[in-house]
């Protein structure tokens, strides 16, 4: 029953979305407003129907409905509700289901927000979100059905993959999907001016919000990821350049040059071609990622489900690059540019800059991602490519854009005249010297991590010395304190002021991967009992092993105590957990956190005949803590770029 | 001039295609062998019957070898294939032996009288002969010619008229160039 209803509602949304595609067709040939109609509704029967379909799956999971194949597959009786519901996404066939149901809430809050505007443009808006849900609702519908039936009904389901079980399981992949599918609306309005030939800044300007929303998401989606990576998987490590990280990290770069060079357009009128080469990137990217880990053409420690699904990925890729591509090659008549750089010194020339860094990163991480194929196509052996061609090629680059976050938001518009440097790098640059300078007679000797956290310094302090200037006029002006200003000046500039305080987000968490790519220490011991192990400023003493039967899994668990200078900071206990159908065991790390640095056990291993000993693995890892309190302070600038603050007339800057 | 544009575009995208789609000609997972026609590692396995056997114990037989499990599905679907083959070859020079990974013991033993097994089968405790023998997926079987050196490496279920092919060439001594695949679960 259940699987009827769902199966049906996504058929019934696929009518619904072939009709949204064809409706502008319509629209546009008639003057009626009655055709345009036809394509909102077109977009609230999917939304209804694939709502549908997502809440009979969810109920057939939580009510573990076996009859539904993927149900079977994806919980057991003994899941708890809340793994229940993540389910949902457990698996391939549930995972495009939840992504289809992300894209038509966008596009029915798109369809809603704009229904007075743009009048012109929307139903080709329109045509575009439903060729995409199309194409989801059709692999879902016919090719890897989440309502598939199964028959004799199994008594009891599989159950997730055990790694999957987990609190973040709530959080990481949602918020990974949400930034993928947000990337949908900058990329259908800019398709949509592509095909009316409308190539002014209007779907720019429609569509910063959107982009900026897309990227939280994103951002949050891989840090997410990084963090529950390094909490649960228990290698101490938060990113190993693996293929399926990279899909995830990729339209990040493009999305990230975009909200930049956006801003170029917007001021200047100039980067037309690029904007929209750079939203066709970064959608495409998106539909990539899926492709990338569905198809298993590349081999990736992340076992995901894959299915019959890859090819049509990949023509649906081609459909879009080609047809956009296309579309933009035709139009690009319409987007001769009309100024040019004035200066090499000046905002847009850093825009510039920063925008070309990133597709550099981009281009890098892709060919790395994708060099094994090449490399067995050209020459026939297949070989992989590991952290440490990421690591060379990506840290130069990201030190520019470090170096670039400082400058962009201060250097003038134009052309930075000699005084305009002076009056805004002269004090940053000079105090960010000095901190380097300090660093290195405190402890930093190696040349890239002194060059990087003086970088950061130097963003940081250039940020805090702009709008301490800010400040200053503000109190000239309006007598306005600290407090009052800081309100004031961001009531007046919401975008930038967000933008500055997502910077300083960036630069934490920065400054957490520098100090822990550069300062980790790691030790392996095998202690017996009461023996202890010194690492750092830490001493760890083994005080015993203790077994137990948990419901799906036989739990061994260490128990160490933590001496950090001296002072005792309680036991911890890492586990390892054995379950029954797992070649090797399971790790439980765990770690304690202070703002100088994270110490992470791991148990590796323990003696069966000796029950008093144990192989323990021990990591100190500074600064980490900072890449997820930058998260937080990414949040918090995003919150600032787009809430209603009643915004104030923006004082000229 | 779009159409010149056009074909630029053209020219840009479709290698990235092509690349792609020739990722679909092949397995990312698929790494040979590269145990084929090299010695078999020893090793010793506690039978269910509480005897202990080492390969060694087999040397100047045909060995057959299988990993696998209670719970892997086409370990079920070869069952009574292998058993079958087993009956035709038990009077020859030839031994067959189980290796169940990753399993209870209760459960292993239900699946051998499931099937009525009879010849061999014990436990690999440590996990370790499967690594040995570089298993990523169950059933796997290895055959082991009377000299000890594996002769063809199978991943996935086998059918009985396949074991006993392969047998015969090891008892020969015919090593093959390739492994051969089936229907398997992934291990790790």
């Amino acid at each position: 029953m259940t699987a009827s209803i769902g199966h049906s509602s996504i058929v019934i949304a696929f009518i619904a979305a072939l009709i949204g595609i064809l409706s502008p067709l319509v629209a546009a040939r008639s003057a009626g407003s009655r055709f345009r109609a036809v394509a909102s509704y077109a977009i609230l029967g999917q939304f209804i129907f694939v709502t549908l379909a997502a809440v009979a799956l969810i109920y057939g999971l939580v009510s573990t409905d076996f009859s539904i194949k993927y149900v079977a597959f994806n919980t057991t009786r003994a899941t708890p509700v809340y793994y229940r519901v993540t389910g949902l996404w457990g698996a391939l066939e549930g995972s495009l289901l939840l992504w289809e149901w992300i894209l038509i809430i966008f596009a029915g809050i798109v369809a809603w927000v704009y229904r007075q505007r743009h009048h012109e443009m929307m139903p080709w808006v329109i045509m575009i979100f439903s060729i995409v849900s199309a194409f989801f609702l059709g692999v879902i519908g016919f090719l890897s059905n989440p309502f598939e039936t199964v028959f004799p009904i199994p008594l009891d389901g599989r159950g997730l993959n055990p790694l999957l079980e987990d609190a973040n399981m709530m959080t990481h992949p949602p918020l990974l999907y949400t930034g993928f599918v947000g990337l949908t609306v900058p990329f259908a309005f800019a398709m949509a001016a592509l095909i009316v030939g409308k190539l002014d800044d209007a779907w720019v300007v429609s569509t910063r919000r959107w982009t900026i929303t897309a990227w939280f998401f994103l951002t949050a989606g891989n840090l997410v990821g990084a963090w529950w990576s390094y909490h649960v998987l228990g290698w101490g490590g938060y990113w190993a350049w693996d293929p399926v990280e990279n899909a995830a990290f990729m339209p990040w770069l493009p999305a990230t040059a975009f909200l930049h060079s956006i801003q170029v357009q917007e001021r200047r009128r100039m980067l037309k071609v690029w904007n929209l080469a750079l939203i066709i990137v970064a959608f495409s990217l998106t539909i990539f990622g899926t492709f990338l880990t569905r198809s298993g053409i590349i081999s990736s420690i992340h076992a995901f489900s894959s299915g019959p699904v890859g090819g049509f990925f990949l023509g649906f890729l081609a459909f879009i690059l080609l047809g956009s591509f296309g579309l933009l090659a035709y139009r690009a008549d319409l987007l001769k540019e009309q100024p040019e750089l004035d200066s090499m010194v000046s905002r847009e020339s850093a825009f510039l800059l920063n925008n070309i860094v990133l597709v550099s990163a981009l281009f890098t991480i892709f060919l790395g991602t994708i060099f094994p194929l090449i490399s067995e196509a050209v020459a026939g052996t297949q070989v992989s490519v590991g952290a440490p061609y990421f690591n060379s090629v990506t840290v130069p680059l990201f030190l520019v854009l470090v170096f670039l976050m400082g400058v962009g938001p201060m250097i003038a518009w134009r052309r930075a005249s000699w005084d305009n440097l002076r009056r805004n790098f002269l004090w940053p640059a000079a105090i960010s010297l000095s901190f380097g300078l300090l660093l290195f007679v405190w402890k930093v000797k190696d040349f890239l991590p002194l060059l990087g956290f003086t970088l950061l310094a130097f963003v940081v302090s250039s940020i805090l010395y702009d709008t301490a200037l800010a400040l200053r006029t503000r109190k000239r002006i309006a007598g306005e304190g600290i407090l009052r200003g800081l309100i004031s000046l961001t009531r007046r500039n919401q975008r930038r002021y967000g933008g500055l305080v997502v910077h300083l987000g960036v630069v934490l968490i920065m400054m957490g991967i520098a100090g822990s790519m550069t300062y980790s220490s790691e030790k392996d011991a095998t202690l017996a009992l009461n023996q202890t192990l010194d690492i750092g400023n830490y001493r760890v003493r083994f005080e015993g092993l203790q077994g137990s039967q948990q419901p799906t899994h036989f739990r061994v668990e260490g128990a160490f105590r933590v001496f950090h200078n001296g002072s005792d900071e309680g036991i911890v206990n890492p586990a390892l957990k054995f379950f029954p159908t797992q070649q090797s065991p399971i790790g439980r790390a765990v770690h304690q956190s202070s703002l100088s640095e994270d110490i992470y056990l791991i148990l590796s291993g323990f003696s069966e005949v000796n029950r008093n000993q144990a192989t323990l693995k021990v990591l100190v890892r500074p600064l980490v803590i900072w890449m997820w309190i930058g998260g937080f302070v990414i949040a918090f600038g995003t919150i600032i770029c787009l809430a209603p603050m009643g915004r104030l007339k923006p004082q000229a800057d | 001039m779009p159409v010149r544009r056009l074909i630029i575009t053209l020219l840009i995208i479709a290698p990235i295609l092509a690349l792609l789609a020739y990722g679909f000609t092949r397995d990312a997972k698929y790494i040979k062998s590269p145990l084929l026609a090299k010695p078999a590692t020893p090793f010793s396995v506690t039978l269910y019957d509480g005897k202990k056997v080492t390969l060694e114990d087999f040397r100047g037989k045909a060995v057959f070898l299988n990993f696998w499990a209670s719970w892997c599905t086409p370990c079920r679907a070869e069952a009574r294939d292998l058993e079958a083959a087993w009956q035709k070859v038990k009077d020859k020079n030839m031994i067959f032996l189980g290796v169940a990974l990753q399993d209870l013991d209760d459960n292993a033993k239900t699946f051998l009288q499931e099937f009525n097994v009879s010849y061999p089968n014990g436990r690999d405790e440590s996990g370790k002969i499967a690594v040995d023998y570089g298993t990523w997926g169950i059933p796997e079987s290895f055959f082991i010619d009377p000299q000890g050196r594996i002769t063809y490496k199978h991943v996935g279920a086998i059918r009985a008229a396949l074991v006993l092919s392969k047998l015969d060439e090891a008892a020969k001594g015919i090593a093959s160039a390739q492994e051969g695949r089936g229907d398997y679960e992934g291990a790790r």
